[in-house]
C-alpha cells in the first residue's frame, strides 16, 4: 500500500483552476520532488493534502485512509507535517517552545493535570523536552534553544521550521521551498539534512525551485504546469523532457 | 503613613478583583482579537449565582464549616459561569469566526445587553443583599485594619493568577495556548486543536470572572444587575493599561488600577476617583500605546 495516494485532485478558486486532475502516489521512504513554474499549483496541492483547503473533486488517501474533509489538526495527528514557503514560526516564543508546540498532538496534557503537576504529566513534559532537543540536535540548533525564534538568522529559522515539523513525529514531511533564501553552503547542508531525515524513516514531499537541491535529493520528480501534471519520472528523465523545458523556458518559435 | 497603608490594603483588594476580571478580557482578546464586552456580565453572574446558592436552604448547612462551604461555593459558581461562557462563545461568537471583527464586537455588545436584561428580569432591578458570611473578623496590623474577607480576596486572586501564569508559561498546554494566539493556522498544522483551546479560554476567563463577582458580593454584600458594566469597564481599562492580550499585564494593570483608584479617592476626592483613573490610563497610552507590558507579545493568549 502506498503511503500517500492522490487521485484526480481538483481545486478551483472562482473561475481559476489552480489544480486540475492531479494524481500521484508516494511510496514509503521515498523523496518526491514537486516542481513547476510559479503559479503552477504546487502550494495548492500542499494545502489540499494538509487540509487547509478542501478539494472540489478527488481523493487523498494516507495509509489507505481517505483524509479529504478532515481538519488540519487531525491530519497532523495522523502523521503529515509541513513547513512553509514563507516562514510561519511563532516569533515570540523560544526555539525550544516552537519545537515543543509541534508535539502537542502527541501528548494529552489536560488543564488539571498540568496545574497539579501530576507525575504522569511531569514525565510527559520531560519526554516532550527530550524529543524537542533531539529534533533541535538534528538541525544543529541546540545551542540557541532558549533564544526567541524571531532573533535567529533567516537560514536558521528555516531549519527551526523543519525541526518543529519533525517534532510532530510525521510519517510524511512536506517541505515547501526549504532552500529559498539560503546561500550555497546552507543549501548544501539542507540537502544533507533532507537525506538524513529520510534515513530516519520519514517520507518527504518537496517543492523546490533550487534545481540543484531538488534534482540532487529526489528519487522521482513530478512537474506541474497550470495545475496539471505534465511529466513525472526520475530527475534525469524529467530534465531532458521536452515539455518540461518548454514549460520553464518557453516554446521555441520556428 | 498609617492612612496610606490602609488605602494600599484597600487598593490591593479592589485591584485583585479588577485583575481577575481583566484576565478574562485579555485572554479572549489574545486568542480571538475580540473584546468580549459580555465578560462584565459573566462577572456579574458570578455574584448572582453565589447569592442564589448562599440563600438556598440546602446549602446553608454546608456553611457550618465555613472554609469547606466557601470552597464548594466558589467551585459551583465558577463551573456554572464557565458553562455560560462556553455557551456564549458557541452562540454569539463561534458562528462569526470568519466574519469581520466588528461584527463579533457588535455581537458581544448584544450578548452583554441580553445577559444584563435576563438577570434584571429574573432577579429584579434593585440591589440584592448578600448574607454576612465572614462576620466582622479582622486584625489590626500596625494600626492598619485588615479584614478576613480582604485577605481571602487577595489570596484567592493571587493563587488564581499564579496558577494561570504557570499554566500558560510553563506547561505544554500553555505553549499550545500561546502558539494558538500567535497563529491559528500554523498551530492547527502542528496538531493543536485551536477550537479546543478557544473553548478552554472561555472556561478559564469566565470562571475567574465569576470568582471575582462572588468575592465582590461577599465583600460589599450587595449586588445589582448593572454591576457587570461598572466593574467591567474598569477591568477592561486595567487590561488595556497592562497591554491587552498580555496575561501578566492584566494582573499588574488590575492591581495598579485598584491602588490608583483608592489612593485617588482617599487623598484627592472620592468623586474624582474615576476621572483620576482614566486620566492615568490616557497618560499611559500616550507614553506607551501598547500598555505597560505590551511590547512583548510573547505572553499573550
Amino acid at each position: 500500500m502506498p503511503l500517500l495516494q492522490v487521485e484526480n485532485l481538483t481545486k478551483t478558486f472562482g473561475g481559476l483552476t489552480a489544480v486540475a486532475d492531479v494524481s500521484f502516489t508516494m511510496q514509503r521512504g521515498e523523496i518526491l520532488g514537486l516542481i513547476g513554474p510559479n503559479g503552477a499549483g504546487k502550494t495548492t496541492v500542499f494545502n489540499l493534502i494538509t487540509g487547509i483547503y478542501r478539494p472540489d473533486r478527488g481523493r487523498i488517501e494516507f495509509n489507505g485512509r481517505n483524509i479529504v474533509g478532515l481538519k488540519p489538526h487531525s491530519i497532523a495527528r495522523l502523521g503529515i507535517a509541513r513547513t512553509f514557503q514563507t516562514l510561519r514560526l511563532f516569533p515570540t516564543m523560544t526555539v525550544l517552545e516552537n519545537v515543543m508546540s509541534g508535539q502537542h498532538c502527541r501528548t494529552k496534557a489536560g488543564v488539571v493535570a498540568s496545574l497539579l503537576r501530576t507525575t504522569a504529566q511531569c514525565a510527559e513534559e520531560e519526554k516532550t523536552v527530550a524529543v524537542a532537543d533531539r529534533c533541535l540536535d538534528l538541525v544543529r540548533l541546540t545551542e540557541v534553544r532558549n533564544e526567541l525564534a524571531e532573533n535567529l538568522p533567516y537560514g536558521r529559522q528555516r531549519l527551526l521550521e523543519i525541526a518543529r515539523a519533525l517534532a510532530t513525529a510525521p510519517q510524511l514531511l512536506i517541505l515547501d521551498e526549504p532552500a529559498s533564501g539560503l546561500n550555497e553552503g546552507e543549501s548544501l547542508e539542507l540537502r544533507m539534512l533532507i537525506e538524513q531525515i529520510r534515513q530516519s524513516g520519514v517520507t518527504i514531499l518537496l517543492i523546490e525551485h533550487d534545481m540543484k537541491v531538488v534534482m540532487g535529493v529526489s528519487d522521482r520528480v513530478i512537474v506541474l504546469e497550470n495545475g496539471s501534471v505534465i511529466c513525472a519520472g526520475t530527475p534525469a528523465a524529467v530534465q531532458s523532457d521536452q515539455r518540461v523545458i518548454e514549460a520553464y523556458l518557453g516554446k521555441e518559435e520556428d | 503613613m498609617q492612612e496610606f497603608l490602609q488605602q494600599l490594603v484597600n487598593g490591593l483588594t479592589m485591584g485583585s478583583v479588577y485583575a481577575l476580571v481583566a484576565l478574562g478580557y485579555t485572554m479572549v482578546y489574545g486568542i480571538l482579537k475580540l473584546i468580549n464586552f459580555a465578560h462584565g456580565e459573566l462577572f456579574m453572574l458570578g455574584g448572582f449565582f453565589g447569592l442564589t446558592w448562599l440563600t438556598a436552604s440546602a446549602f446553608s448547612g454546608l456553611l457550618k464549616s465555613p472554609l469547606l462551604g466557601l470552597l464548594v461555593l466558589f467551585l459551583l459558581v465558577m463551573a456554572m459561569v464557565a458553562v455560560i461562557g462556553v455557551l456564549l462563545d458557541r452562540v454569539a461568537y463561534k458562528p462569526l469566526r470568519r466574519s469581520p471583527r466588528l461584527t463579533a464586537v457588535v455581537s458581544a455588545l448584544g450578548a452583554s445587553i441580553f445577559l444584563q436584561n435576563a438577570v434584571m428580569l429574573v432577579f429584579g432591578s434593585g440591589y440584592l443583599v448578600f448574607p454576612d458570611v465572614a462576620r466582622d473578623i479582622y486584625w489590626m496590623v500596625g494600626g492598619v485594619k485588615i479584614t478576613l474577607m480582604r485577605v481571602i480576596i487577595f489570596l484567592v486572586a493571587v493563587c488564581f493568577m499564579v496558577g494561570l501564569y504557570l499554566l500558560v508559561q510553563k506547561t505544554q498546554l500553555g505553549a499550545a495556548m500561546r502558539a494558538a494566539s500567535l497563529d491559528h493556522d500554523t498551530s492547527r498544522l502542528m496538531g493543536i486543536d485551536v477550537d479546543k483551546i478557544i473553548m478552554l479560554v472561555f472556561v478559564i476567563g469566565p470562571a475567574l470572572g465569576a470568582a471575582a463577582g462572588l468575592m465582590v458580593g461577599l465583600y460589599y454584600r450587595q449586588i445589582n444587575f448593572a454591576m457587570g458594566w461598572t466593574y467591567g469597564i474598569r477591568a477592561f481599562t486595567a487590561a488595556i493599561m497592562g497591554g491587552i492580550g498580555n496575561i501578566p499585564g492584566a494582573m499588574i494593570g488590575g492591581l495598579l488600577l485598584g491602588i490608583i483608584e483608592t489612593l485617588g479617592a482617599g487623598y484627592i476626592s472620592a468623586t474624582w476617583k474615576d476621572a483620576i483613573s482614566f486620566a492615568i490610563l490616557i497618560f499611559i497610552l500616550i507614553w506607551r500605546p501598547t500598555g505597560l507590558l505590551g511590547e512583548r507579545v510573547a505572553d499573550k493568549v
